[in-house]
């Protein structure tokens, strides 16, 4: 890629040896484009040209044949089959009925977005400002859409739900214990520095282990809180068997496993806060609360946005636990986005596991995009403002 | 208030009124400590709890385990070696191996030696083992891939950082239309993968240095920065099945080399957006001086840029060998039996005929998390201050 640029460069010849230049010489001359050459070949051959490719896959009825998969392509098909077709239940759910509360909390989402569309068009946004904005707001009615149909008319969630679930509740519950954490280990508590070794070991232990560790500690009939299970009158159930229970399941083992990322960064930001800022106002009298609020929060927002981005986009991802916890179960209950590719990739349905490939990539792209944009963007802004 | 007049202070007090006493500015409240303790302390038996059963449970048997849970070593239950000695038993899928099952019998020999006083041992099969391939496998791959990652991703931070790139957006879009008419191509055209894009990519050279010129609009480095960054976003499951069919066209299904090239790729986003920032708050000037002397950029690089980022090149290159020691869903495409890795085989472990016999899944969890623990003891201190500070810098 930066080939074509080095020859427009001024002073700069051709590649190719002039008269009287040693190899080495060339060599550095070419130095620019030898240093990102490896990483844009690798990225391109291994990244890019992948995800074109398994448009290929997306859009055809992939079978094996003696020389070899046989394509026929059906365009749009295995897509539409994940939102009208027979894989419908699996990817979104079953909605029959609409429930009040769905129709209320539609209504209230639809309106909302719809304001918030109606400010962006009248504060002077740009073209490309406005239609980001359309598709964001398109696809949160949507997922609002099947929110209202599944969970609050009482029926049951699909994968795209699943990975949402994951994503939302597992990372919004893992900011606010890990923000606690290290505000905690931000004040001048005697001996922080040892929790703070502490509380970093999770995150090196592998997600099979820690799905394994806690699936055996949670077992009802041989974990070590055997006897409170029958105190309580669970002596023979089991988290995998009962759908909420297992979702909280896998959140927990995520949970266990993630928090110290968080902790760690926002302790780190917390450090930078500057002491003198803080030290006037405990001498002005204000409460650790307020402190914080007026404070400290607006000095690490930047840096929480920023966290939260790269947990929300490791969340998406979220395959091992599920798989080891639960295997998916009970039903597709814990099954995440990534498993149901798997799955559908083990199954040899190349075609549909693309599609819900693709369509977890779009998801990934469009609320990853939006997050940074109006989330870590605009506190950027305000933070330098 | 200075530390010496507020310890004197303290003393003449009772606990009870260094219990509600306002703290000096600064420090915290005895009381506020207490509670503060009571929530880490509650906290780290959280984060610890898993640990200690996970090691204790490897230390049971199949009796142990099923009547009731045993929480102490030596007091509630007598420790065994089981979970340990089966993942060393007898498999003839290994006999190749030789100069490392000798190593292996060693280490484990000398292990028993060690620990034969205190707990009953059973008796060692002369021969391994799965187990040690795949622990081999991951050794190899995740190291290979650390260091392929480390270098090629410095390198390109590197250039971000100090020299300016301006490819044409023209370029790319050429580029896209190129590689998506090769792909076509193979797919609907029975042409072969490798000739079709060949094809294209010497054409898009062609055009880049024939038509190419002829574009005005450029990018910069904060756009190549940030498209490298992005592939992050990228779910692993989109690329998969493509990488799978291109390593099958080359017989290179279930070698290590197809996993370390994956697995550099994966980690490549995190290795650049990290010694970027390490590489941009080096001063410029040692770099220019040395220039004048007559350094080439590569020397430049090796002998001062590098030295001076160890601290950031530690913390990153700890953080790929993690995240490439647990990797699992591509390890899961692309190996089948010579090239498994540790996760695949202790998610394999899953299943039996018996359920899971945990003693043994312990044992093999901590065979597998133990290196990871000593790296991050030995280069604890790098962690800190390196990797995170230098993110939340940035």
């Amino acid at each position: 890629m930066s080939d074509g640029t080095a020859t427009s460069q001024p002073g700069i010849s051709p590649a190719g040896l002039s008269r009287g230049e040693s190899w080495g010489e060339w060599f550095d001359r070419q130095s620019r484009t030898f240093f990102i050459a490896p990483a844009v070949t690798l990225v391109l051959l291994f990244a890019i040209f992948p995800t074109f490719y398994t448009i290929v896959f997306a859009i055809s009825h992939v079978r094996f044949s003696a020389t070899g998969l046989k394509f026929r392509t059906v365009w749009f098909e295995n897509f539409a089959a994940q939102f009208t077709g027979n894989q419908q239940v699996h990817f979104l759910g079953r909605f029959t009925s609409m429930s009040t509360a769905g129709w209320v909390f539609s209504l209230v989402t639809a309106g909302a977005l719809l304001w918030w569309l109606y400010r962006a068009f009248v504060s002077g946004a740009t073209w490309v400002g406005l239609a980001g904005r359309v598709i964001s707001a398109a696809m949160a009615m949507f997922i609002a859409l099947l929110f209202a149909a599944t969970l609050l008319s009482g029926n049951q969630w699909g994968t795209l739900l699943n990975t949402l679930f994951y994503v939302v509740v597992g990372c919004s519950i893992q900011f606010v214990i890990g923000l606690m954490l290290a505000f905690l280990c931000s004040q001048p508590v005697i001996g922080k520095n040892f929790f703070r070794v502490l509380f970093f070991i999770p995150l090196m232990i592998t997600p099979l282990g820690v799905g394994y560790a806690f699936k055996m500690i949670l077992d009802v009939t041989k974990g070590p809180f055997q006897p409170f299970w029958k105190l309580v009158g669970l002596g023979n159930w089991a988290w995998s068997t009962d759908a909420w229970a297992a979702r909280w399941f896998v959140i927990l083992g995520d949970s266990w496993q993630w928090i110290p990322f968080i902790f760690i960064v926002l302790l780190a930001a917390l450090e930078n806060v500057p002491k003198d800022h803080v030290e006037a106002a405990q001498v002005d009298g204000a409460s650790s609360f307020q402190i914080f609020r007026e404070i400290t929060w607006p000095q690490i927002l930047p840096v929480a946005a920023t966290v939260m981005l790269i947990r929300m986009i490791e969340a998406f991802k979220i395959v091992d636990l599920p798989n080891i916890m639960t295997a998916g179960g009970p039903g597709i209950a814990t099954e995440s986005m990534t498993l149901h590719s798997l799955f559908l990739w083990r199954a040899n349905d190349m075609g549909d596991s693309a599609a819900v490939a693709y369509l977890l990539l779009i998801l990934t792209v469009v609320v990853c995009s939006s997050f940074f944009n109006y989330v870590v963007l605009k506190r950027l802004r305000k933070a330098r403002a | 208030m200075s530390g010496a007049t507020y310890k004197i202070f303290r003393k003449d007090r009772s606990f009870r009124q260094r219990l509600f006493e306002p703290p000096a500015v600064g420090k915290m409240s005895l009381l506020a400590n207490l509670v503060a303790w009571a929530i880490l302390l509650f906290w780290s038996l959280f984060v610890l709890f898993p640990i200690y059963w996970v090691v204790i449970t490897a230390f049971k048997d199949a009796a142990t385990v099923n009547n009731g849970p045993f929480f102490i070593p030596f007091v509630d239950f007598q420790p065994t070696l089981k979970g340990w000695t089966a993942q060393f038993a007898t498999d003839p899928y290994c006999d190749a191996y030789s100069v490392g099952r000798q190593l292996v019998l060693l280490v484990y020999n000398l292990f028993v030696f060690i620990l034969s006083p205190i707990i009953k041992i059973e008796k060692m099969e002369p021969q391994i083992c799965k187990v040690y391939l795949a622990y081999m496998n991951s050794f190899v791959i995740s190291i290979g891939a650390t260091a392929l990652c480390i270098a090629v991703g410095s390198m390109a931070a590197y250039a971000l950082a100090r020299i300016s790139y301006k490819p044409k957006f023209g370029n790319i879009v050429m580029f896209v239309l190129l590689a998506l008419s090769a792909i076509v191509g193979s797919n609907y055209f029975d042409v072969h993968w490798a000739i079709s894009g060949s094809v294209a990519l010497a054409l898009f050279y062609l055009l880049a240095r024939t038509l190419g010129r002829r574009f005005k609009s450029t990018l910069g480095n904060d756009d190549i920065l940030f498209w490298i960054v992005s592939q992050r976003i990228l779910p692993p499951i989109v690329v998969i099945i493509p990488v799978y069919m291109m390593f099958q066209s080359v017989r290179m299904i279930d070698t290590h080399f197809a996993l370390i090239i994956v697995y550099a790729v994966a980690n490549l986003p995190i290795v650049v957006w990290l010694m970027h920032d390490f590489f941009a708050n080096l001063p410029v000037e040692l770099e220019e001086s040395a220039q004048l002397d007559g350094s080439s950029r590569f020397e430049i690089f090796w002998d001062i840029v590098l030295p001076l980022t160890r601290p950031g090149l530690a913390a990153t290159t700890l953080l790929t060998l993690i995240l490439n020691w647990n990797e699992y869903l591509f390890a899961i495409f692309l190996t089948t039996a010579r090239a498994q890795t540790m996760p695949i085989m202790v998610a394999a472990k899953n299943t039996g005929e018996r359920g899971i016999l945990w003693w043994e899944m312990c044992a093999i969890i901590m065979i597998m998390i133990l290196p990871v623990i000593v790296m991050a003891v030995v280069l604890q201190r790098y962690i800190a201050r390196g990797v995170l500070l230098g993110a939340v810098k940035g």
